[in-house]
């Protein structure tokens, strides 16, 4: 295809950074691929027996840059939790981008550097990556793709369907601050907030969750569809019930203020440093105090694992009646006039 | 429908369009205070004012005594509904 | 959050509870039925459920979701106008969140963005005149809609536009009044509500006297409500309370932010910018006379309905929808024949099922009872 006039600065620029600054020791400049000793991953405690995890996703996002993050540390983060939610170490990374030809390189300098800065942030490196600059209109600015490779040391079996009757439900922190932000940074709606996004990389909170208790049943990262839709997943796989506290769920003033403005539900409003986890009751203390020490003060046991005919969602409102948290159809929409 | 919160109005912007800013919980955003003001009730007169905010409008001026008579009834209520109470025990 | 969290406290609340159910048992048993209580509006309904009220409440009283929510009301017929304008090339079509799902006969219009129509969501109809002013090259709509509250809004945008000389803004008015269906419903002679919660931010533009005519007329009555958990409570006490004296009548529990008089500068510009329709269409109830706006002659450069042909055709409801009886209290959500199969909110048939604040909609996502559960679980693709 024909690149614009940007295309070959382009080019440089993620040889500079991208070949210059993630690949380091893996990779031979040209080469196709990262490569990496099987030596460095056997090293790791407990690999005898262990797994090996791997996962991808892709990153698009309106706007680019938020208030407390930016695509690029979210396509770190995002890769870096997926993997972490597993009980895996997470330890390589590819990127690959999509820019829109006449992407502004000096945000596209930032992003770079952002994920950068976010790998530095989790200890994990960016081994491999690719570019692709399509004609403008072929793509919304910039894409990313980002896969990683983590490990699961021996004797972690963490799964949605893992749920127990009576198990405590954890959250590390306030809810939908990622989802507030976004909502807030879009000029159309013209909101002035000092509300950031929380996306950060989770993998050392978990491994440090996992060091205090060998009964975490689940975990998930509360992204897409808020705290409510991973619930909902965990009640499915595992069969069971699961009864929200909503005087218990911690919440930011500004958070309630843009919820309370749209008509929005903070339960549906995306995370991107929110795991909710299913812990055995017995450890619900120790998983909490792991959490605290690692920062995350706001953490707190938002609802438990109950016994019920079908797999379904409660929540014991304030006022002490009990509502169904449903799935959400669709991404969820302001409710105004 | 019909969705309508408190904010404080903190400041105004433009007092010919009659726009001014308003808080709620931390969240600013600039709305219209043409429901809200008259001859007897000048723009400047709103600031520190707290309003019903309606698609991007001050639609009402909220009474603070009103609010406090409205808990105050409340108030009552829950005494009376004690004392009733502590009368059914009594009779036990 | 101040004006909120005072009115969102649960300790309170419990006297409330035991107080309603204290004077609801007797009125229940002298009615040989539980004591129906309508609420009006679709904030309220949302309210009810949001804090799961319903289940705390006395058995002796019923509460009958009412037609307050103008997406759930809204034609299909008008969906396909609103789609048909938004079609047009030259058009950037805004609207509240709030309509974006609502089916048409063919697509909604988030299904109509998806296709490459130029569909914005905005926060206020003034977000729209901007935009208009931001794009002098395209023609911006804005789909005007909800009951008076939002009147005074979009009229003064009308007059903003009118004043600017910003000629590529229209509104696509959609506006619907709250008195004519009120009195539709009482005139109708299977109609059974002993009090009724009334609107509170209706009230607050056109303050109390057109419900204290009807509590009059009618002998209902009748308290203007804020949209807190404590608000809803207190007004349904004082409902029972006026049932239990004999004596109906209009009260405003809602008084710290609904003055008697209404909003005299809203009621003003609505004056200017609106006229009554002959009659307006309302999904699941059919034509009510008088009972929706549009804009008059004076404001006609504003009206997007003169300025580009709309299709304007109606469409029925399918004909097994029971949204009337739903609206009317004659029967229960649960109990229409479509309920939860093959009518969901994800592919919802009636009005009722279409947004967050409809009963059927309201009951099907939050409702806890095991009807429900049972209806759910039929409508669940087994995994």
């Amino acid at each position: 295809m024909a690149h614009g006039a940007g295309g070959k600065a382009m080019k440089d620029l993620i040889e500079e950074y991208l070949v210059g600054q993630f690949a380091g020791k893996f990779s031979a400049p040209l080469e196709d691929q990262a490569r990496i000793d099987l030596s460095e991953i056997l090293k790791h405690d407990n690999m005898q027996g262990g797994k090996l995890a791997f996962t991808t996703d892709s990153y698009v996002i309106f706007p680019l840059f938020f208030s407390g993050g930016d695509i690029g540390r979210l396509a770190v983060a995002g890769t870096v939790n997926d993997l972490s939610v597993g009980g895996a170490k997470p330890l390589y990374l590819s990127c690959s981008l999509i820019i829109e030809e006449g992407f502004a390189l000096d945000d596209l300098r930032k992003i770079v550097a952002s994920m950068y800065e976010t790998a530095r942030e989790a200890g994990v490196a960016i081994v491999t990556g690719d570019t692709k600059v399509v004609e403008k209109g072929a793509a919304d600015k910039l894409f990313i793709n980002t896969a990683g490779i983590g490990l699961i040391p021996f004797g972690v079996e963490i799964s949605v369907g893992a749920a127990k009757v009576g198990d405590s439900i954890i959250i590390n922190g306030t809810i939908g601050d990622h989802g507030a932000s976004i909502v807030a940074s879009r000029q159309d709606l013209a909101l002035e907030t000092s509300i950031q996004s929380d996306c950060r990389p989770l993998n050392h909170l978990i491994q440090s969750m996992l060091v205090a208790s060998s009964e975490i049943h689940c975990l998930r990262d509360a992204t897409r569809g808020g705290v409510a839709t991973v619930l909902n997943e965990f009640a499915e796989a595992s069969r069971v019930g699961i009864r929200l506290y909503e005087n218990a769920l911690p919440i930011k003033d500004e958070t309630r203020g843009i919820c309370e403005i749209l008509g929005l539900d903070p339960l549906y409003l995306a995370n991107e440093g929110k795991i909710v986890a299913v812990v055995a009751a017995q450890s619900a203390g120790v998983v909490l105090d792991a959490m605290k020490q690692q920062g995350f003060d706001q953490a707190a046991i938002i609802g438990e694992v109950i016994a019920a005919e079908s797999p379904q969602v409660t929540m014991k409102t304030i006022f002490g009646g009990e509502k169904m948290i449903d799935l959400l159809t669709g991404d969820q929409l302001p409710r105004i006039c | 429908m019909c969705l309508g919160i408190p904010g404080q109005i903190v400041e105004i912007i433009d007092a010919e369009k009659k726009l001014g800013k308003a808080d709620v919980s931390g969240v600013k955003r600039v709305i219209n205070l043409a429901c809200i003001v008259d001859e007897d009730n000048p723009i400047q007169s709103t600031i520190g004012q707290w309003v019903l905010i309606h698609v991007g409008f001050a639609m009402s001026k909220i009474d603070e005594q009103e609010a406090s008579r409205t808990l105050q009834l409340l108030n009552e209520l829950g005494e009376a509904q004690r004392e009733i109470l502590e009368m059914e025990l009594k009779q036990q | 959050m101040k004006y909120v969290d005072e009115f969102r406290q649960p300790e309170k609340a419990e006297a409330l509870f035991k107080a309603i159910d204290n004077l609801a048992a007797p009125l229940s048993d002298k009615l040989a039925r539980a004591v129906h209580i309508m609420e009006f509006c679709g904030g309220h309904t949302h309210a009810i459920f949001r804090f799961g009220l319903e289940q705390r409440l006395s058995k002796s009283v019923e509460l009958i979701h009412g037609p307050g929510c103008p997406v759930c009301v809204l034609p299909m017929g008008r969906v396909d106008d609103c789609v048909a304008l938004a079609e047009r090339p030259e058009v950037i079509f805004t609207t509240f969140g709030d309509a974006m799902r609502v089916p048409g006969s063919q697509k909604s219009l988030l299904q109509a963005k998806a296709d490459g129509a130029d569909i914005r969501m905005v926060y206020s109809p003034l977000d729209a005149l901007n935009l208009a002013k931001k794009n002098p090259d395209r023609e911006v709509i804005f789909f005007a809609l909800g009951f008076e509250t939002t009147m005074p809004s979009t009229a003064l945008t009308v007059l903003q536009a009118a004043e600017g000389n910003i000629s590529n803004f229209s509104l696509f008015c959609n506006h619907i009044t709250t008195v004519p269906i009120l009195e539709s419903l009482l005139d109708s002679p299977t109609f059974n509500i002993d009090g009724f919660v009334v609107p509170g931010h209706v009230s607050m533009v056109v303050g109390e006297k057109p419900f204290a005519t009807i509590a009059e007329r009618y002998k209902k009555p009748m308290v203007i409500t804020g949209f807190e958990p404590l608000d809803i409570l207190q007004s349904l006490h004082m409902l029972l309370v006026q049932l239990q004296s004999g004596k109906p009548c209009l009260e405003n529990q809602y008084a710290r932010v609904v003055q008697k008089a209404g909003n005299i500068p809203g009621l003003m510009a609505m004056q200017k910018v609106f006229e009554l329709r002959e009659k307006f269409d309302w999904r699941g109830l059919g034509e009510i006379d008088k009972s929706g706006v549009k804009i008059t002659e004076e404001y006609a450069a504003f009206d997007a309905e003169r300025k580009f042909a709309v299709p304007n055709l109606k469409v029925d409801d399918p004909h097994e929808c029971q949204c009337g009886e739903v609206l009317k209290g004659e029967i229960k959500p649960w109990q229409c024949k479509v309920f939860g199969a093959p009518c969901t909110p994800q592919n919802p048939l009636g009005a009722l099922m279409v947004s967050s604040e409809g009963a059927c909609a309201a009951y099907y996502s939050f409702g806890n009872t095991k009807e429900l559960l049972d209806k759910r679980q039929e409508a669940r693709p087994s995994k």
